[in-house]
């Protein structure tokens, strides 16, 4: 139930707003994540943006597992 | 437009994962790690990691299914409201739980008004657009209590009166303190809850290193980040060096969602709440602030939640702090499959039960 996935913002009025997520305009709501600007990353959890996607941080994460887990031991 | 996501479905790194945790594992026995999280549960079910784990690891499904702990008196009272003509608006899981007399099914297919939403501003829009009562159903964990404290915060600003709210909100580090004080239940490890940790932050889990010397690990839920995250628990169990580590950073803070705590804050205050199967918990929960309690229907409508009976036979509260695996309680499988549930944990999608039998059969 606290299934979130991650989203494009679209555009921002206020505290109400539009997400791309996989493709699907996705009426979203920005009350908890009042820095978002349109074309950030969020992620999307019962319609509301619950936090920001740091794409960087994600390939940065992903660069160091596939580091630590090079070859084998 | 492309988000660095499917890098973490990647099949030759996962692999390499797994080897580790199965080099990691040698000499060790005995090893239970838990995760307390339902979209886990379902993660670990759909990749098939539990089958994959080496022998000696077990993987245990905690309590992290907000349908699941929902009380039945909370069901039954849901139910009775679509009954008596209140809309009971709610998330689609909730409609198929047998409370302890009836269910939200029952009631909506003897005349009474169910809507399923993904959202509780679909609530809201409802009790905007028509005179009648509505009543959204409260339930989930911290990465849930944000959305419902925003829309009672925004009815309120809106001078609403046919709106509120039914709260069965759990928090999650009372539920692993909970599992660590049981000598039954408790585990050498937890999977941490990665979305609730996008609100909650780094820091609320620490007394588990510090009280009880377990290790924990925040993690997503792509097949890579779940085997990184049993990779690092089990070297902290072998190493003996328990730490609380944070490996899906690209949403989880460490400081987690101030802004969200702080609507909660506003709205919400902690309580003691009732887990289904498991019992009464002390500031386990939350309910509304009595600057709020205009939009509590338990206030309204006159409801009492404070009990946690199973169906008969079930043993969901069991299978939910690690005691039992489903596939021992008597009626898995048999008089409980997912057409035909017994139980909470069969009926919800992320229920432990549920997810065992669909993936495991087992
Ligand atoms: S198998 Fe069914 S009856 Fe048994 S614990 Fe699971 S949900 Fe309850």
């Amino acid at each position: 139930m606290c299934l979130s996935v991650p989203g494009k913002v679209i555009e921002i009025d206020g505290t109400k707003g539009t997400v791309d997520v996989a493709g699907n305009t996705v009426e979203t709501d920005f009350t908890v994540t009042p820095d978002v600007q349109p074309g950030d990353w969020v992620l999307v959890h019962a319609g509301f943006a619950i936090q920001q996607y740091d794409a960087d941080e994600a390939e940065a994460t992903l660069r160091m597992l596939r580091e630590a887990f090079e070859g084998t031991e | 437009m492309s988000i660095p996501e499917n890098g973490y479905r990647d099949n030759e790194l996962a692999r390499r994962i797994l080897d580790r945790i199965h080099t990691a594992m040698a000499g060790l026995d005995g090893v239970r790690l838990m995760e307390v999280c339902g979209t886990h549960t379902m993660a670990i079910g759909r990749f098939g990691l539990r089958a994959a784990m080496p022998d000696g690891l077990d993987l245990l499904s905690g309590p992290g299914c907000p349908v699941c702990v929902t009380p039945g008196s909370y069901i039954d009272a849901a139910a009775r409201l679509a009954a008596d003509g209140v809309t009971v608006v709610t998330f689609g899981d909730m409609v198929r739980v047998p409370g302890k007399e009836t269910s939200l099914e029952s009631a909506r297919a003897a005349g009474g008004r169910v809507i399923v939403a993904g959202s509780v501003t679909a609530a809201l829009d409802i009790a905007h657009r028509e005179p009648g009562e509505v009543v959204f159903l409260a339930v989930g964990f911290e990465t849930t209590a944000p959305t419902i404290a925003a829309a009672v915060r925004a009815a309120r600003a809106e001078g609403s009166d046919n709106f509120s709210v039914l709260v069965s909100h759990k928090l999650v580090p009372p539920a692993l303190r909970l599992i660590q004080d049981d000598p039954e239940c408790a585990v050498s490890g937890f999977i941490l809850p990665g979305h609730v940790s996008t609100i909650i932050g780094v820091a609320p889990y620490a007394f588990l290193v510090d009280e009880y010397s377990v290790p924990g690990v925040i993690a997503g839920f792509e097949p890579v980040d779940v085997l990184a995250g049993i990779e690092s628990l089990v070297r902290m169990v072998r190493d003996g060096e328990p730490a609380v580590r944070n490996e899906y950073r690209r949403v989880v803070r460490r400081e987690g969602n101030p802004a969200a705590r702080a609507v909660v804050d506003e709205v919400f205050e902690p309580a003691d709440t009732a887990w289904r199967g498991i019992g009464r918990v002390p500031l386990s929960g939350l309910r509304l602030r009595p600057d709020y309690a205009a939009f509590d229907a338990a206030r309204r409508y006159g409801i009492d939640l404070d009990e946690y009976e199973l169906p008969a036979g079930c043993r969901c509260g069991d299978v939910m702090r690690g005691r039992m695996e489903p596939a021992d309680c008597p009626l898995f499988g048999d008089a409980c499959t997912p057409d035909s549930p017994t139980g909470p944990c069969m009926v919800s999608v992320e229920g432990a039960c549920s997810v065992r039998h669909k993936y495991e059969g087992k």
